[in-house]
């Protein structure tokens, strides 16, 4: 039997999480709410220089403090732990590939160089204190430009997307060109939840509690640092305070605990505080994009160069795809795109939420609202003229896309035709009004996965993956499946995941955690019914000497065709059973002949206030196409989430290091600014246009969780161009820019 | 963090007593001291936890005053229903500071003594003449866009002072009673913060063992309006970049008392006397606000990064008085 999930008004119904009421009671347990018994407690040291060498380390008097057990630096686990190469197909990969304590080299402040292990955190934390480190230390760069004053050069990497045609010819000769260079800052992911692994061995066997997006890519990186077949090692993450790709990949902190509870032989548990959560556990790289575009008369695109320099450590080199979008999502035959990192004394950097595409299409869409401008065009009316149905880099036609049609539901809800295109000609009181727009767009991926569903005699379904909650509503997405394939109520049905012990599940990160999902669960739900119809018809149970066949399931019940019906509970009691179970899986792969991405479009308002600098979010409408929405309300709460990180992209956020040391000096969240509730704009509203991309899969519901920070920033300084005539290039605009 | 011992004192004499003979600090709602503690930036041995001290009432005396216990939390103090009546600038500055749960433990001696936010005093390692005198000043030529301070400087010391309420406190005139070895004494409001000169580390007009029992305002200007408006990147949570507080007293179309002070951009709560003065016996316009607030930032010496904070605290005051005054 197959069943079409889409048949069930369940699929999309905007039900509450069904892990609320464990959260907001606080039966939820995080990674560092494992306490276990006889647990010890770490607590880091960490560098404050960012380059050089440890001249030496003073353990002693940290040693003598009573409840200290053990201080680990750079002398310890030389042999003992093992390098991970990166191999996203086999589930391995670090962010930072350097091992802890692997040398006594330093390569960035706040790197981890020693680790107090006591029986309390308190007696850690002081005991780090007295730790006494000394470093030879040498000049460290922290910024593209100061590195490029160092004399530190730029490595070529492959570009983000490939290139076309012959753009510089093409620019040269167009009627309309503009140019200019755009810059995105050092960002911090600063999840609400802070990194944290609790730590056990037992047998030879490793248990860990982490904070991690991926529980099954935690397991299977641990077990090759420790050299351990995967089975010997158990991650367990059944909640996440979120991670913005931040939680993507094991981290130091994570393996160090690991190693250190083997050591001392007893659980181990470790936070990383909130000041080396800007150090130790990745960022966003710094990007500098120089953007050419040009068009001809009539405004259809001939050229586009997107070369993007971005920031990387001198650990790890790490590519901001920066040139993602531009290539595939406008029709243009020229396009020139390429990629070169910069080396310096940062952490390394990580997946930051859409990485890539939120700097890129930051230029992308702000270097489209600028022609706009010298074409004298409406801004949406050169994005529609520019609209293609095809990834122009790929030559395939999209799965399915409407962002024409995101444009006009946007543009119509907003009151787009109401502007004035003269820069400060809107005003509201004290107030100048600036309206601006910018498309969206991010991958549509799937991953393989598989899933586990359970009937259960007592009246539940179980349904089990080693997936993770990472705040997106994961747990709803699996419940509403189960609930459409089987008519069971959403009530019944149990969630079991975060646990890499449970049948292989996705990561959760690139957006493609739901739509992996969703085919093997409904799959193992499928299987489910045909093992609870061959329990059916043995002897003891009410349909026995029935054929299987002559039976339907529906709302949770089995019915013959002579009219009797029973629940699944009634019949595995009748026959003595526990349960029916049923797994399914899916490889993950993409229809041929099609390539998938999600689209949408910003409308923003901004309301600038000359007389005091003041720059304010006052209306945002986004009309985002990500095909079938399984639930509306976590759907909306994800984008709607995204949005304000978007303004918090475009106004706030900033990670500050001092050149002169290499310290981040606004590492807390006091100073990195972010989007408080006053910073929401009075009026945010997400429309979802909800058409199921059956090219994409059978239910047609693609991810979400990227998409609405992408084109958000653009959007706001396009609205701020049209409020002030002033044109930031450099995020943020903070209000020195304006005035 | 370190361990300390605690003591609790039961009244003003007992913490005096307590503080010159064995504790390093008073505790009261701690929202300054235990951050402090907790980034190991200050590390007292013995800190003196005051509030089982009577110190919690607000009371109107004769004279108009309104004396403040040092205990009264920020936000009891905001909405205080005399403060709300008679010193609305001084509410609305209590209440643009830090969040509502901040607010309901911080108090308003605390206040007074709020540390400053500069990173190179909080990060405990870089070079700084306020926790390691002589050690030399990382603002300087370091980040210094937002809270560092325009008006006040020094060679030694930069930072700007972090609180709102005593902005609004140095506006409407106060005083400061505190309790010593020696004694009760009393100090001019304007005077208890000191500049950081040559001595950063000395913030404050206060001896040793001395403990902040009482703020007591000024009696209201007659028929006073008044405003306090913060300017800051985003909408709350975060210390001003400029902010101003200003109370006016009309008597007929002309201004018969002002008066101004402003945040975010000194390295004290920042009275603008002849700003005020250029004020007195004026109509209210553009201009002579205008003139005011040139007249405020007269002295203003921007670092390398927060020059922006100099026409931002004018604006802050011009649109201030605008708005007392429409």
């Amino acid at each position: 039997m197959t069943i079409d999930l889409n048949a069930s008004d369940i699929m999309g119904a905007a039900l509450p999480r069904v892990d609320g009421p464990d959260k907001l009671t606080g039966r939820a347990k995080y990674s560092a709410d494992n306490h276990l018994p006889g647990m010890l407690y770490g607590y880091g040291v960490y560098s404050t220089i960012a380059k050089g060498k440890i001249t030496s380390l003073d353990t002693s008097a940290a040693r003598q403090m009573p409840g200290v057990v053990d201080v680990f630096h750079h002398n310890h686990f030389t042999d003992k732990l093992y390098h991970v190469p990166a191999n996203m197909a086999k589930g391995l990969k670090v962010d930072e590939s350097r091992l802890p304590f692997e040398d006594d080299t330093i390569y960035y402040a706040g790197q981890l160089v020693a680790y107090v292990v006591a029986n309390s955190f308190a007696k850690a934390r002081e005991a780090a204190l007295k730790v006494k480190v000394t470093y030879s230390e040498a000049q460290s760069v922290t910024s593209i430009k100061q590195a490029r004053t160092a004399g530190v050069s730029p490595i070529e990497q492959k570009p983000s997307e490939k290139s076309r045609g012959d753009a510089e010819a093409a620019y040269t000769q167009s009627a309309y060109k503009h140019e200019a260079v755009y810059t995105t800052p050092f960002e911090t992911h600063n999840p609400m939840e802070m990194h944290a692994t609790a730590a056990q061995w037992e047998d030879g066997k490793l248990v860990v509690y982490e904070a991690t997006q991926g529980v099954t890519f935690s397991r299977n990186t641990l077990a090759r640092v420790f050299g351990l077949v995967p089975e010997n090692v158990v991650v367990r993450t059944p909640f996440l305070g979120s991670g913005f790709g931040g939680k993507l990949f094991t981290w130091p902190h994570c393996i160090a605990t690991a190693a250190i509870s083997r050591e001392v032989g007893k659980p181990v548990h470790f936070m990383v505080p909130r000041a080396q959560m800007f150090t130790t556990t990745g960022h966003r790289s710094a990007t500098e994009q120089t953007f050419k575009i040009s068009a001809d008369a009539e405004g259809n695109l001939t050229s586009m160069t997107q070369h993007t320099l971005n920031s990387t450590s001198e650990i790890d080199i790490r590519v901001e795809t920066a040139g993602r979008t531009a290539p595939i999502f406008y029709k243009c035959p020229n396009v020139d795109i390429a990629n070169s990192v910069i080396q310096m004394n940062t952490g390394s950097p990580a997946a930051m939420r859409a990485p890539g595409a939120a700097p890129g299409i930051f230029a992308l869409e702000s270097a489209m609202d600028e022609l706009a401008v010298a074409m004298n065009m409406d801004p949406l009316t050169l994005r529609r003229k520019n609209f293609t149905d095809r990834n122009q880099v790929e030559d395939l036609p999209w799965s399915d896309i409407n962002i024409l049609e995101a444009y006009d539901k946007g543009a119509a809800k907003f009151g787009w035709d109401k502007r004035n295109p003269e820069p400060g000609s809107m005003r509201d009181g004290k107030d100048i009004l600036g309206w601006g727009v910018a498309a969206c767009a991010w991958d549509a991926m799937k991953s393989s996965s598989k899933a586990r569903v359970s009937f259960l005699a007592n009246g539940k379904v179980r349904v089990s993956c080693a997936v993770q909650d990472i705040g997106t509503g994961t747990y709803n997405v699996m419940a509403q499946t189960v609930s459409a394939a089987t008519g069971i109520p959403v009530e019944k049905v149990e969630v079991k995941i975060g646990d890499s012990d449970l049948v292989a599940g996705p990561l959760s990160g690139g957006s493609w955690a739901t739509a992996s999902l969703l085919p093997a669960v409904k799959q193992a739900c499928e299987n489910a019914i045909s093992e609870l119809k061959t329990y059916a018809v043995m002897d003891k149970s009410p349909f026995a000497g029935e054929s299987e066949e002559d039976l339907t399931f529906r709302n949770g019940q089995l019915s013959s065709q002579s009219g009797t019906a029973r629940s699944f509970s009634d019949i595995l009691k009748a026959i003595k059973a526990g349960s029916a179970e049923g797994e399914g899986s899916t490889d993950g792969a993409m229809k041929e002949g099609y390539s998938s991405r999600v689209f949408g479009a910003h409308f923003v308002e901004i309301r600038w206030d000359p007389e005091i600098a003041d720059l304010r979010v006052s209306r945002v409408v986004s009309a985002i196409d990500v095909g079938k929405i399984v639930n509306h309300k976590t759907a909306a709460n994800q984008v709607e989430g995204a949005i304000v990180m978007g303004i918090g992209m475009a106004m706030f956020e900033h990670t500050e290091y001092d050149e002169r040391t290499g310290r981040p000096i606004n590492n807390n969240i006091a100073e990195y600014l972010m989007p408080v509730h006053g910073d929401m704009p009075d009026e945010l509203e997400v429309i979802f246009l909800d058409k199921p991309d059956y090219n994409f899969s059978e239910v047609g519901a693609k991810g979400l969780g990227e998409i609405g920070i992408t084109g958000l920033a653009a959007a706001i300084s396009n609205a701020v161009y049209h409020a002030t005539g002033k044109r930031v290039r450099e995020l943020p605009i903070t209000l020195e820019k304006l005035m | 963090m370190r361990q300390f011992s605690y003591i609790r004192a039961e009244n003003a004499a007992q913490a005096v007593k307590a503080k010159a003979t064995q504790a390093n600090a008073f505790l009261a709602g701690g929202s300054t001291l235990i951050d402090l503690v907790k980034l190991d930036v200050m590390q007292p041995d013995t800190l003196v936890d005051i509030n089982s001290l009577p110190l919690y009432d607000i009371e109107k005396l004769k004279d108009r005053r309104l004396k403040i216990g040092a205990l009264v939390t920020n936000n009891d103090l905001a909405w205080h229903p005399e403060v709300k009546s008679h010193y609305a600038v001084l509410s609305e500055a209590l209440l643009s500071g830090a969040s509502t749960s901040l607010r309901n433990k911080a108090t308003t001696g605390g206040n007074v003594m709020q540390k400053v936010r500069c990173p190179y005093y909080r990060d405990g390692v870089s070079p700084c003449n306020k926790r390691a005198p002589g050690s030399g000043c990382s603002a300087i030529e370091g980040n210094n866009r937002s809270v560092h301070a325009v008006l006040g400087t020094s060679e030694h010391c930069i930072a700007s002072h972090p609180s709102d309420m005593c902005v609004a406190m140095a506006a409407i005139g106060a005083t400061i009673l505190v309790s010593g070895p020696e004694g009760e004494r009393e100090i001019p409001f304007t005077d208890f913060h000191l500049l950081p000169g040559s001595s950063p580390d000395k913030e404050h007009d206060l001896a040793p063992g001395e403990l902040i029992t009482h703020v007591i305002l000024d009696k209201p200007l007659p028929d006073n309006r008044s405003h306090y408006l913060k300017l800051r990147d985003r909408a709350s949570y975060q210390f001003a970049l400029a902010s101003s507080a200003v109370i006016v007293s009309l008597s007929g179309s002309t201004i018969s008392d002002a008066r101004i002070a402003m945040g975010g951009v000194g390295t004290k709560p920042w009275r603008a006397y002849e700003a005020e003065q250029s004020l007195k016996g004026k109509t209210p316009s553009q201009s002579a606000f205008e003139k005011a607030a040139a007249i405020a930032f007269a002295a203003a010496k921007p670092q390398s990064q927060n020059g922006f904070k100099i026409p931002l605290g004018q604006q802050a005051i011009v649109r201030s008085l605008k708005t007392i005054t429409a």
